[in-house]
């Protein structure tokens, strides 16, 4: 097996900030590798050093066996990336922005045309080429980057939250590309998002990353093993008499959040009638019940203590105020 | 070479498809002509000049058709930033040097071709150019214009987060540089004053040289303004490229 990305305690400081600390981690060729974690983790930002556009404060990184720092041509060659930003020329039309790519990274005439035209059809763009990127939907856009980011055949794939903000069809669509590119074409590729079920489904390994450390790295079916048994989720009005309502050897964690009890327990399924009446003995009425296998963010929230869905809405106020505070 | 080549022809692209900018940077220069050089034809005592005060005013005008095509393909790089499609290139295993040139002759040709847009404009209401190696002349002039005032933009916006700062240096930086370049007066109507300090506006002799070139008078000799115009244009690809080598996105 073949390493792809080396990375041995790589840190970026902004200023006081730690953006990304000393993170360590290997991956082999031909594996998808997911970086989990909420706004702010320091997902971007290591991209950004693996890619070489921002210098690491400290520690050293690999790819392909080349070290970003000494051979930065040399990275760049080797990598192809889809930015969390648009990067896309609008003005130019689909077929344009593949050309001048292709010219950037000195693919010869032929075998440039010949690949933009297969890698548009592998995107399904082929017959919208000669518009103007303007006119293209979201979804569009970014499968045309995905397209730029594999022209000149990079030996590695940089997929920056590939799928934020595209609606759950175009999202699936997304997926199955990117998961068919790895099998046939046995790229490497490491992807960062917040979303679960899109770790879940593409990775073979995943790094949860908060505030620029990594505190969990595995196979996402270990990761969820890790949490020992299923989880039951009660929502009640009075979830703080729960716990001791609940204070048995078979329950191995109980937390509370958000007006919810969420119970971690092995064959939750045969103990459920149990916890219901016990809960009824102690008078505490309860809104709802429900079991589940354990997901990804079981995960985060047992490392962690919150869920990546908190942040989230976080964000969405924070960008509520911009405009509330635009339109004044 | 072909890095050069690569970033020129997507200038060229996206100036064929910008049909508003290119009548856009037009209409000021040849409203000017026609308002300034009718209006005040007859006003303007010919004998100053040795010439009509249009046809004066004619090469005042392709200079700064020229000039303010150039500063603005340069500052484009700035909606380059903000749309992401600096990343693009800045990712590429390319030398910032060979974005820089390939921006900069992207934005001198673009000018250029406003340049002799507003002069074919000007033939058609009657100039006449006496010696067709003029318009040589002229159009080398105008080339060294273009390359100085495009590698000016993109030293400003290297350094520019937003076009915030964009009119700020209209108005403090370009307009005076227009204003006191002899675009629109002959420069020995100026106080006593102020005439060392037209001499100190590099576009003068750039207006000058356009000037001779295309009415055979000039109140700068020629080759003075070309050594001039020339040095400046070299100085200001050599700052350019400088600040576009630390740009971050
Ligand atoms: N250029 C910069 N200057 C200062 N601070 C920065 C800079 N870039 C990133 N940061 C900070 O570093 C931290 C990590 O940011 P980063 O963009 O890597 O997060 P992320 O995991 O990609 O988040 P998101 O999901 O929002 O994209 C944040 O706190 C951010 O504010
Ligand atoms: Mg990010």
């Amino acid at each position: 097996m073949t390493i792809a990305i080396h990375v041995a305690d790589l840190t970026r400081r902004f200023g006081d900030l730690v953006a990304v600390d000393r993170i360590n981690f290997e991956i082999v060729q031909g594996e998808i590798f997911g970086l989990l974690g909420p706004n702010g983790a320091g997902k971007t930002t290591t991209l950004a050093m693996l890619s070489t556009m921002l210098e690491p404060t400290s520690g050293a990184a690999q790819i392909m066996g080349i070290d970003i720092k000494k051979d930065q041509d040399g990275v760049r060659k080797a990598i192809g990336i889809v930015f969390q930003d648009q990067s896309l020329d609008e003005e130019l039309t689909a077929w344009e922005n593949m050309d001048f790519h292709g010219r950037l990274y000195r693919i010869p005439r032929e075998t440039r045309e010949q690949r933009i035209d297969e890698l548009l059809n592998l995107v399904e763009l082929f017959d919208r080429r000669n518009d103007i990127v303007k006119t293209f939907s979201g979804g569009m856009r970014r499968r045309l980057e995905i397209a730029r980011g594999l022209l000149h055949h990079p030996a590695v794939l940089f997929l920056d939250e590939p799928t934020l903000g595209l609606d759950p069809q175009t999202r699936n669509h997304l997926w199955k590309y990117i998961e068919d590119l790895a099998k046939e074409k046995n790229i490497t590729i490491i992807l960062t998002t917040h979303y679960m079920e899109e770790a879940d489904r593409l990775c073979d390994r995943i790094a949860i990353i908060d505030h620029g450390k990594i505190i969990a790295l595995d196979t996402p079916a270990r990761l969820k093993e890790s949490i020992g048994g299923d989880v039951v989720t009660i929502q009640s009005p009075d979830t703080s008499k729960i716990s001791t309502a609940l204070s048995v050897p078979w329950i191995k964690r109980l937390e509370t959040h958000d007006g919810e009890v969420i119970l971690t327990l092995e064959n939750a399924e045969q103990h459920l009638s149990m916890i219901v009446t016990r809960l009824n003995e102690e008078k505490v009425s309860i809104t709802s019940i429900s079991v589940h296998k354990p997901t990804l963010e079981d995960v985060f929230l047992s490392f962690t203590g919150k869920t990546i869905r908190d942040e989230d809405i976080s964000r969405k106020d924070a960008m509520r105020m911009h405009f509330r505070m635009m339109r004044h | 070479m072909d890095i050069v080549y690569t970033i020129w022809l997507r200038s060229m692209k996206r100036y064929v498809r910008s049909k508003s900018r290119i009548v856009g940077s037009i209409a000021m220069p040849l409203f000017l002509l026609v308002f300034l050089g009718f209006g005040l034809n007859s006003v303007v005592s010919a004998t100053s000049l040795g010439q009509q005060y249009v046809m004066f005013l004619v090469p005042g005008m392709v200079a700064m058709s020229v000039l303010f095509t150039s500063v603005f393909s340069g500052i484009q790089i700035i909606w380059d930033k903000q749309f992401g499609f600096l990343k693009e290139t800045l990712i590429a295993p390319v030398t910032r040097l060979e974005i820089m040139f390939g921006q900069t002759v992207g934005g001198a040709t673009t000018a250029v071709i406003q340049g002799i847009i507003l002069m074919v404009l000007a033939v058609l209401m009657g100039l006449r150019i006496e010696n067709p190696a003029g318009f040589f002349v002229a159009l080398g002039f105008m080339i060294l214009v273009g390359i100085a005032f495009t590698a000016f933009g993109i030293a400003i916006a290297s350094r520019m987060e937003d076009m915030t700062g964009f009119q700020l240096i209209m108005n403090f930086v370009v307009f005076p540089l227009f204003g006191l370049s002899g675009a629109l007066f002959p420069i020995s109507s100026l106080p006593g004053w102020l005439e060392p300090v037209t001499l100190l506006d590099p576009l003068t002799y750039g207006v000058e040289g356009i000037r001779y070139g295309l009415t055979g008078v000039s109140q700068i000799n020629p080759i003075i303004s070309a050594a001039v115009i020339a040095g400046f244009a070299v100085a200001m690809t050599v700052i350019g490229a400088y600040l576009f080598r630390k740009i971050s996105v």
